[in-house]
């Protein structure tokens, strides 16, 4: 099965990381990521730009809207995903906690729907 | 000769009541699905019902499984709903796992099967409410009624939350599988949390009338001696089930005729059950004798053992329990063992030191509307005799209290200052 592996972390802590540990961090992704290709489990994954460029989209009555920032304020902002394989929920998990970003924010694993036959 | 018919249903009824639960966590593991399974053992066990009157067969477990699976199979194959691509994949590895199924059919192939329904039941994925109604329901093989009356729900309520649960395993993926030995450990602590989840409930329910739910007790301590069967000699498995016996033991004597609280100190001891006391006291030791793993469970069974052993209240061993309190404090510090721990503590230097305390634990604030804090305080302060503040913190815990025993138990107590 496919998991989401949605990263959380809060955006104002980030930014005021101190760049040796944030460029400690990025070495620690790129291992992560490599690992997880060779273990045949790496499906996609990204790093997403901060929410200050994330605008809304809405269609009602055929009419589009746009707003400015993400659909909801939370304390922890999505920041980058993974999509994974995996064999269960179990091996999901162990994969979401070697996540460098699991130590600081959170994690959503979130299954993914096999497409429509 | 033959036996007779109400024997032989007798023998049927038996043959049930021992064998529901291997028979569904086998079946889970054939079928791949909770309630495919569910129907599959209940058709089974209809099939028997009709065919076992001419005798039981000579492997009647095997047989409810062969039966309640090719039932299952033939309902995927004839239900055009199920004729989906997830199902068909389903019933081609139900198929080839049932031609393996007879050969093993050994006890601990059943073992492993009840083991993997527990830990999928108290999956962390799961909210623990929802961990404790499925085990009731899958592992106990309560009604979704018991468990609704065990809760305080709705039956309808609770059906929901079972429902929801059984989908998160199928649509997450929980496996059906015990985890593998580096998570073992950790996610038994989860499982163990559940067991102790229906005792404390049954024990001490935290709403309505009752004080004790003795049904739920039972199933607690079913369970324990469930998972000691599935994994014996494990410290903390055989803490729990020596904690469960020894406060049980002392049902009987926790509540009045009409229903009142009896604190621990003016109990009836005669009234206290000295098998199962006996068999918690060999458990304790049995626990506390595995080198390399001190539970929490066998400590706290540690310090009821020393309650119980005191043939009248006075020959409690208060500093050796004050120590043991000290230990628990250490493997899982809590608001609520700091708070037991400062009512042995007033027992050994007095109710001054044991306010301190308690004062030092509610100045921190995160337990502030527990009830038992302040029924505490109020004790040591009628202990020093500062009368109008042991009033005070009594109405407190009372605005708190939710169960009526307990209330009664406050007024009772404000009463006897104000006279």
């Amino acid at each position: 099965m496919q998991y989401l592996l949605m990263i959380y972390r809060n955006e104002a802590e980030l930014a005021a990381t101190p760049p040796a540990e944030l460029a400690a961090m990025m070495a620690e992704y790129v291992e992560f990521t490599k690992g997880i290709i060779q273990a045949g489990q790496f499906k996609a994954g990204d790093r997403l730009k901060p929410t200050s460029t994330a605008s809304t989209v809405r269609v009602r009555n055929g009419k589009v809207t746009t707003t400015d920032g993400p659909f909801a304020e939370t304390r922890e902002q999505l920041g980058g995903y993974y999509l994974i394989e995996a064999k269960n929920l179990d091996e999901a998990i162990g994969i979401a906690a070697r996540i460098p970003g699991a130590r600081v924010g959170s994690i959503e694993v979130r299954p993914v729907w096999p497409p429509a036959a | 000769m033959m036996p007779s018919t109400r024997e032989a249903d007798r023998e049927v009824e038996e043959i049930f009541r021992r064998e529901a639960g291997r028979v569904l966590a086998t079946l889970i593991r054939l079928l791949g699905d909770f309630d495919l399974a569910e129907e599959a053992r209940q058709d089974a066990f209809a099939a028997a019902v009709e065919q076992w009157s001419a005798g039981v067969p000579a492997n009647p477990r095997a047989w409810l499984i062969n039966t309640g699976r090719n039932k299952a199979i033939d309902k995927i194959r004839r239900d055009v709903v199920f004729r989906t691509k997830v199902f068909d994949r389903e019933l081609a590895s139900a198929e080839a796992d049932a031609a393996t199924a007879f050969e093993e059919s050994d006890e601990a192939t059943f073992g492993d099967d009840r083991l993997r329904l527990i830990f999928t039941c108290c999956h962390p994925a799961l909210k623990q409410e929802a961990q404790i109604a499925l085990t009731l329901r899958e592992v106990c093989g309560l009604s979704t009624q018991a468990v609704a009356r065990g809760f305080l729900v709705s039956e309808e309520t609770m059906a929901q939350r079972l429902v929801r649960a059984k989908r998160k395993i199928r649509d997450a993926g929980i496996p059906y599988e015990t985890p593998e030995p580096s998570l073992l450990h950790e996610r038994l602590q989860g499982v163990l949390a559940v067991v102790y989840g229906v005792f404390t409930e049954g024990y001490a329910a935290t709403t309505g009338t009752r004080l004790v739910d003795a049904e739920l007790c039972g199933e607690a301590t079913r369970l324990g001696y469930l998972l000691d069967e599935l994994l014996p000699d494990n410290a903390a498995v055989l803490g729990l089930l020596a904690l469960m016996l020894l406060h049980d033991a002392r049902r009987a004597a926790r509540e009045s005729l009409s229903g009142d609280v009896i604190l621990l100190e003016d109990q009836d001891r005669t009234l206290w059950d000295h098998v199962k006391i006996a068999e918690g006291l060999r458990l304790v030791d049995r626990s506390l004798c595995i080198s390399g793993q001190v539970s929490a469970y066998a400590v706290q069974a540690a310090i009821a053992a020393l309650h119980v052993r005191a043939l009248r209240k006075e020959d409690t061993d208060w500093p050796q329990i004050v120590g043991l309190y000290e230990v628990l404090l250490r493997l899982q510090p809590s608001p609520v063992i700091e708070l037991n721990h400062a009512v042995a503590v007033s027992m050994v230097d007095g109710a001054a030191r044991a306010l301190d305390l308690v004062d030092s634990l509610a100045a921190r604030g995160q337990v502030s509307q527990y009830h038992l804090l302040h029924a505490a305080r109020g004790r040591f302060l009628q202990q020093l005799g500062r009368l109008r503040e042991a009033g005070c913190a009594y109405r407190t815990a009372l605005s708190y209290a939710a169960l009526e025993p307990e209330r009664r138990f406050l007024r009772a107590r404000i009463a006897s200052i104000e006279d």
